[in-house]
């Protein structure tokens, strides 16, 4: 085998490995699913039988409905929010041309080289510093935060992806920035924006190590996931949960993983 | 475009300031409030003594020095530190030939598997926490299936609540975090150089260890990185898995903040996880330099 890519010989048996390392992946994953259709209080061999019992107890259910709305609306606002920010602080950092934008683009990174742990007891003390205390705003605001490096990441190489052309075509035409911004520069980048939107939704609706404290008396779905643990009677309700919990992350994560690959083949193949 | 460019003032010199100022706003509140004020908190926390209040009273080193004296926090932040660096390295090794299949040998199939790679990175950490507490359980899906074959006569408690199921569990819901930086890394080197390693006579091997590997180290780096710094961090799979043999500096910070309610220790545990963190991250950034210099 040699480190040519033209040489497929030694690939196969990496190949073997890449698929196991896969199924590793994959597996204790889809264990939820697999245990939430068994009729059996216990995630065991051997399968006692098909059941939809324990989706069943997901209707009806106050506290977990209440969770679920938390979530969504937590969810769309701080998406909302993380995308903004994202948006508007990775332009500035391509195109501001001003320290402050680069020192704003550095330390909006900063949260990846933070524990989970110590942003939430920073936003904890924040919060009750300025008064909100724990509450669905501080969670918005810890979820913005905790997002933030993904939108960024995700605006600025699309951003970077879009010839330098365009945007200086429009300023020499007589675009203001503000109309170069909005009317050039965000159209071309819509895909990326949508993606950043649904992976910082997901990133607040399956979020659960920050807002374990900010939340108030309102918790969201992965706090009352973990209130059920301490239940063994409620586990099969919990994989039932899981299961649609993870099918809508899978979709949403693909629809985001395609929008943001998609477009910039175009823009790349006429740049102006 | 460049002669076009110098013919008139650059664009980028007349941005206007109150475009700037509204582009600035919504990142500069967030970075500057929400991170560098709100981690400045945890300081000047750490330094405060407790008395119940929200910021503490007086200033003293005496939470930092509890810390230091107490060999409790030794030990804990030393199961830390070694339960991070095996679950790093676990992660970093596994995902390495990955990342080189990707970059090497994945042809038509690379976007599909780049794909298939990130899309666990998407779905809730809980969950994937959640399910190894269901396959190690003593009444678990590991237990059953050894059972069901004959491989053993009865459950076994040795998987859960052990320090081994942090470090499997942690590796397992960290690993597509450390594939897509080393992939990028690879994917960068340029083609000539490994055609000018064979061309000198290099075997693949020599070529592999000469070449490959230290192009690709700053991507190693970084992947070490994104993954030591949540899991150094965790409180969630100690406490689902681990057991009370497996505490660690996370678990710790959290009671502070939580039953034992003594926030200004807290604070002072996190800046120390900062520090270490820092140390961690200078030490990569020394490597990084080394290895970039052939770059």
């Amino acid at each position: 085998m040699s480190a040519r890519t033209d040489t497929n010989s030694g690939g196969g048996w990496l190949g073997l490995y890449v698929l196991g390392y896969l199924v590793f992946l994959y597996l204790p994953v889809l264990l939820i699913p697999l245990f939430s259709f068994n009729n059996s209080i216990q995630a065991a061999f051997p399968l006692q039988g098909f059941t939809l019992d324990w989706y069943r107890t997901l209707y009806g259910n106050p506290a977990l409905t209440g969770a679920l709305a938390n979530s969504l609306v937590i969810g769309v606002i701080a998406a909302f929010g993380a995308t903004l920010c994202g948006i508007t602080v990775s332009y500035m950092d391509l195109y501001g041309r001003s320290p402050l934008a680069a020192t704003i683009s550095a330390i909006a990174r900063l949260p990846i080289l933070i524990p989970g742990v110590i942003v939430g007891i920073s936003l904890l003390i924040l919060v009750n510093l300025i008064g909100l205390g724990p509450s669905r705003i501080s969670i918005v605001l810890g979820h913005i935060l905790v997002a933030l490096p993904t939108t960024v990441v995700v605006m600025r190489s699309r951003f970077a992806a879009i010839p330098k052309t365009i945007r200086e075509a429009a300023l020499d035409l007589g675009a203001s920035d503000w109309t170069t911004f909005r009317r050039v520069m965000l159209p071309l980048s819509a895909p990326a924006v949508l993606s950043a939107f649904m992976l910082s939704f997901l990133i607040s609706f399956d979020e659960f190590i920050v807002v374990f404290f900010l939340a108030g008396t309102q918790p969201t779905l992965p706090l009352y996931i973990w209130s059920q643990l301490r239940f063994p009677r409620s586990l099969p309700t919990v994989m039932a949960l899981g299961t649609v919990i993870l099918t809508v992350s899978f979709i949403i994560a693909g629809t985001a993983e395609i929008l943001r690959h998609r477009g910039l083949g175009a823009a790349r193949r006429n740049p102006a | 475009m460049s002669t076009i460019a110098a013919a008139r003032p650059l664009p980028e010199n007349r941005i206007s300031p109150v475009f700037r100022f509204a582009m600035l706003l919504p990142g500069g509140l967030v970075t500057f409030f929400l991170i560098l004020f709100a981690l400045g908190l945890v300081v000047f926390l750490a330094f405060r003594g407790n008395d119940g209040s929200l910021l503490g009273v007086g200033l003293t080193a005496e939470n930092f020095l509890t810390v230091a004296t107490d060999p409790l926090y030794w030990t804990v932040t030393l199961r830390s530190l070694v339960i991070a660096g095996l679950v790093t390295l676990a992660t970093v090794v596994t995902a390495y030939p990955v990342a080189y299949y990707l970059a090497f040998h994945a042809g038509r199939r690379r976007n599909l598997l780049l794909f298939l790679v990130t899309l666990p990175f998407w779905t809730s950490y809980l969950l994937r926490v959640f399910a190894w507490k269901i396959v190690l359980a003593y009444n678990g899906v590991l237990n059953s299936a050894f059972i069901e074959t004959g491989l053993w006569s009865q459950p076994t408690l040795a998987f859960l609540n052990t320090p081994a199921a942090v470090v499997v569990t942690l590796a397992h819901a960290y690993a597509p975090f450390a594939i897509l930086p080393i992939y990028v890394a690879l994917d960068t080197i340029p083609k000539s150089l490994l055609e000018a390693a064979s061309d000198l006579g290099a075997r693949p091997f020599t070529s592999f260890r000469r070449v490959v590997l230290p192009n690709s180290m700053p991507g190693v780096l970084a992947a070490a990185l994104v993954v030591f710094v949540p899991t150094v961090g965790d409180y969630v799979t100690p406490a689902m898995v681990g057991g009370p043999a497996s505490t660690m500096i996370g678990t710790l910070i959290q009671s502070q903040f939580g039953k034992a309610n003594d926030w200004p220790f807290g604070a002072a545990l996190s800046v120390c996880v900062m520090l270490v963190i820092l140390c961690v991250v200078l030490l990569a950034r020394g490597a990084d330099r080394r290895f970039g210099s052939r770059t």
